[in-house]
């Protein structure tokens, strides 16, 4: 394996709404950054991947517009998934594997403000037989937090725990969208919106965009004083429909942290980008998390969540704690799909 | 770097219209199962899974790769879902090898696939956006004032475009798989079907198919071992350019002229022409043909037209073209890369029967999509490089 490391990272603050700005011009900033904060210029980038979805803009190949934003001119090396960008961040990190690139640069957006999320994601349900009745994103997030309830896996109480801690972390940054002090008994006398979830379970709706650079030794050690090394790299993706899988934990990540080496020393840091309180709980349970690790120092998804970069940002803040020196071992992590269907875990350290 | 990698495995469906015998899921599992069985391998017998399809709203399923991972023997392994608009399925390809490529994994399945009776694809493309300029054109009428331009440029002759769609439609009647099989294609029929967009007539344009391609790539350490012939992966290159900027040249992109070069320093190749036994290439118009046959460097630049006009890539010429019938005979779009990439392994594994050019050895699979700004290409052979 060659070292590859996290050099370079930015992000637009996660808005509930961006009024003025397109996909594009959210994206064109973020890019701008990163080119300042690193130095790289496009004649020096290998390979460029991406990752959104049709359905947030509601047009096929609303992708082709983010070209715009990297100024793929001269023609570049170029890729894109239909995923979270933690994923292309993947493949650009397979790209450097196989020597086809030395530096990458990988984008993730998304303006979910433009349709109406939770029944859009319905739309990734069986279109046979489970669409048709369109189960909306928190419904079916709620479906799975009563079983772990009834279970007693964990409570109502622990759930608003980490909307508590998540939002409260959140009040030191400067891109998060829901931050402040609230307390667990005062969430608690909240209402339900879809019961046992009530509001506060839930991660905000955001539009944004971040962006990143990888590269291998040479440029990283130029850049970085302390460059966030990718140790482990996996993903996992389990079978959709409800009635196969277990909704108590989650296997995937449990697979994916095993083989990317998470449990075999202490964790420092960890970003995670489960978008319900419920489902945080399931990933730190599968990445074996407890007190010694600084949970979602950045907020999470729970504080932002721009759908398509939500991940690829947490692996961002993840490595921003690598550089500076708060974390010599830090674990991002990554979902998709409907109750954690789809995960992916990457290990960063700082030697 | 790079590890050596095959194609061990080639599974497709029937392409046609409707496939109302298949849901989704059986469609993309039926290619899947047709690789397998080709590799002589089980599910058990891969480590990850790609999935690559063009837009979701042709189906109407938001990133569909999830619910179709089942199908596609995905649970508890790595899934990837690649889209880079027409050329998708060859990103796919690409994407699939370097997952081997990197020695990250030993054996991994791509599929590609479009149902595109589940949808309307000429909707699905023509979505207005706020502040954004419509074409309202469908494909076909976006790429009419290019192939325009091309003619201007070149001086070729008005019927090109027919000889490719005659050439294209009798290579079809060899492919069982391919979708549209016209037993007396001739000149007339085709020169006499209606002008959709100036200059495409109805029969030099891709029909709109369901249908689904796999494959199974493996290392160098397994492939080796096995006795049947392989395909060995020489090259990949992709390139990408914007839609639209003032001077960008949308008849010969710069996008595909960079591709080619990079794709033949990567597999030694100085004289495509003679070097490369056949190639199988994105041309859902028929003038395509000649277009990038020029844009991979194939031809001289305005020249193109003279092999299709010299009969060079028929099937019995000296550098066949789209034997399987190309796009011009099936298109589902998002397997559509991936079927050229699976014929071209096809090809020099010498298993493409009634198409199969004698002797091949070395073949180009090619895509390309979005406003002629995506390239995708490989370069396979029987023969380890």
């Amino acid at each position: 394996m060659r070292d590859v490391a996290v050099v370079g990272f930015t992000q637009s603050p996660s808005l509930r709404r961006e009024t003025d700005r397109n996909e594009v011009e959210i994206l064109i900033p973020v890019i701008q950054e990163l080119r300042a904060q690193t130095g790289i210029t496009n004649d020096e980038v290998d390979f460029v991947c991406s990752g959104s979805s049709d359905y947030l803009a509601g047009s096929s190949f609303a992708f082709i517009s983010g070209l715009d934003a990297v100024g793929a001119w001269p023609p570049i090396c170029e890729s894109h998934v239909e995923m979270d960008g933690a994923w292309a961040l993947y493949e650009a990190w397979v790209k450097i594997q196989m020597g086809y690139a030395d530096v990458a640069l990988v984008y993730g957006f998304g303006k979910p403000s433009m349709g109406d999320v939770p029944l859009t994601m319905a739309l990734q349900l069986d279109p046979y037989m489970m669409m048709p009745l369109w189960p909306d994103a928190i419904s079916v997030a709620a479906l799975q937090a009563r079983m772990g309830l009834d279970a007693g896996i964990y409570s109502e109480r622990d759930m608003a725990e980490r909307a508590v801690r998540d939002r409260g972390n959140a009040k030191s940054s400067d891109v998060a969208q829901v931050k402040g002090d609230f307390t667990v008994d005062g969430i608690l006398a909240d209402p339900y919106i879809a019961n046992p979830l009530r509001k506060h379970d839930c991660a905000p709706i955001s539009d944004g965009a971040s962006a990143m650079i990888i590269a291998t030794a040479d440029v990283a050690n130029r850049l970085q004083d302390r460059p966030a090394w990718i140790r482990g790299f996996e993903h996992i993706c389990e079978p959709m429909d409800f009635g196969v899988r277990d909704l108590n934990a989650s296997r995937s990540t449990e697979i994916a942290a095993e083989k990317a080496g998470v449990r075999s020393d202490k964790i420092d840091v960890a970003e995670l980008s489960a978008p319900f309180t419920h489902q945080q709980i399931l990933i730190e349970r599968a990445l074996g998390l407890d007190d010694a690790t600084n949970i979602n120092p950045s907020g999470g998804a729970l504080a932002g969540n721009p759908i398509m970069a939500v991940g690829l940002s947490r692996i961002g803040e993840a490595a921003k704690r690598v550089w500076d020196g708060s974390a010599d071992r830090a674990v991002a992590h990554a979902t998709s799909g409907p109750c954690l269907q789809q995960n992916l875990v990457c290990l960063l350290e700082g030697n | 770097m790079a590890e050596l990698t095959a194609v061990v495995g080639i599974g497709q469906t029937k392409y046609q219209s409707k496939h109302l015998d298949h849901s989704m899921p059986s469609l993309v599992r039926v290619a899947a199962e047709k690789a397998l069985a080709d590799a002589d391998c089980t599910w058990a017998d891969i480590d990850a899974v790609i999935l690559g399809k063009a837009p979701d709203m042709f189906e109407g399923v938001m990133m569909p790769e999830l619910w179709l991972n089942d199908a596609i023997g995905g649970a508890y392994k790595p899934m990837l879902r690649v889209h880079t608009a027409g050329s998708v399925g060859g990103s796919t390809g690409i994407v699939a090898a370097s997952m081997v490529q990197s020695g990250i994994h030993e054996r991994v399945l791509c599929v590609a696939f479009e149902k595109q009776s589940e949808s309307n694809a000429t909707w699905a493309l023509s979505i207005s956006m706020p502040f954004s300029l419509a074409s309202v054109a469908g494909a076909g009428g976006y790429f009419a004032p290019l192939v325009r331009g091309y003619m201007r440029r070149s001086g070729a002759p008005e019927d090109t475009g027919i000889r490719v769609a005659v050439k294209d439609r009798q290579n079809a009647l060899k492919n069982p798989l391919a979708h549209l099989q016209l037993e007396d294609i001739s000149f007339d029929m085709v020169a006499n079907s209606p002008m959709l967009w100036d200059p495409i007539r109805y029969l030099e344009t891709c029909p709109s198919s369901d249908g689904a391609c796999a494959m199974v790539m493996e290392s160098e350490a397994l492939a080796s071992k096995r006795s049947n012939k392989v395909a060995w992966i020489h090259a990949t290159e992709m390139r990408s350019e914007p839609t639209q900027f003032s001077g960008r040249d949308q008849v010969m992109p710069q996008a595909t002229l960079d591709n080619s070069k990079a794709l033949y320093k990567k597999a030694g190749i100085t004289n495509p022409r003679k070097e490369l036994d056949c190639a199988e290439i994105y041309v859902p118009f028929s003038w395509f043909e000649p277009m990038w046959m020029e844009g991979m460097r194939i031809a001289p630049i305005n020249e193109g037209w003279k092999m299709t006009y010299e009969g060079a890539t028929a099937l019995d010429g000296d550098f066949p073209v789209n034997m399987s019938g190309g796009v011009l005979s099936s298109n589902p779009i998002g397997a559509s890369g991936l079927i050229r990439f699976a014929e071209a392994a096809r090809q020099v594994r010498g298993i493409a029967d009634a198409h199969q050019v004698d002797g091949a050895k070395k073949a180009l699979g090619h895509a390309y999509g979005g406003g002629s700004q995506y390239f995708s290409t490989w370069i396979v052979s029987s023969e380890k490089p």
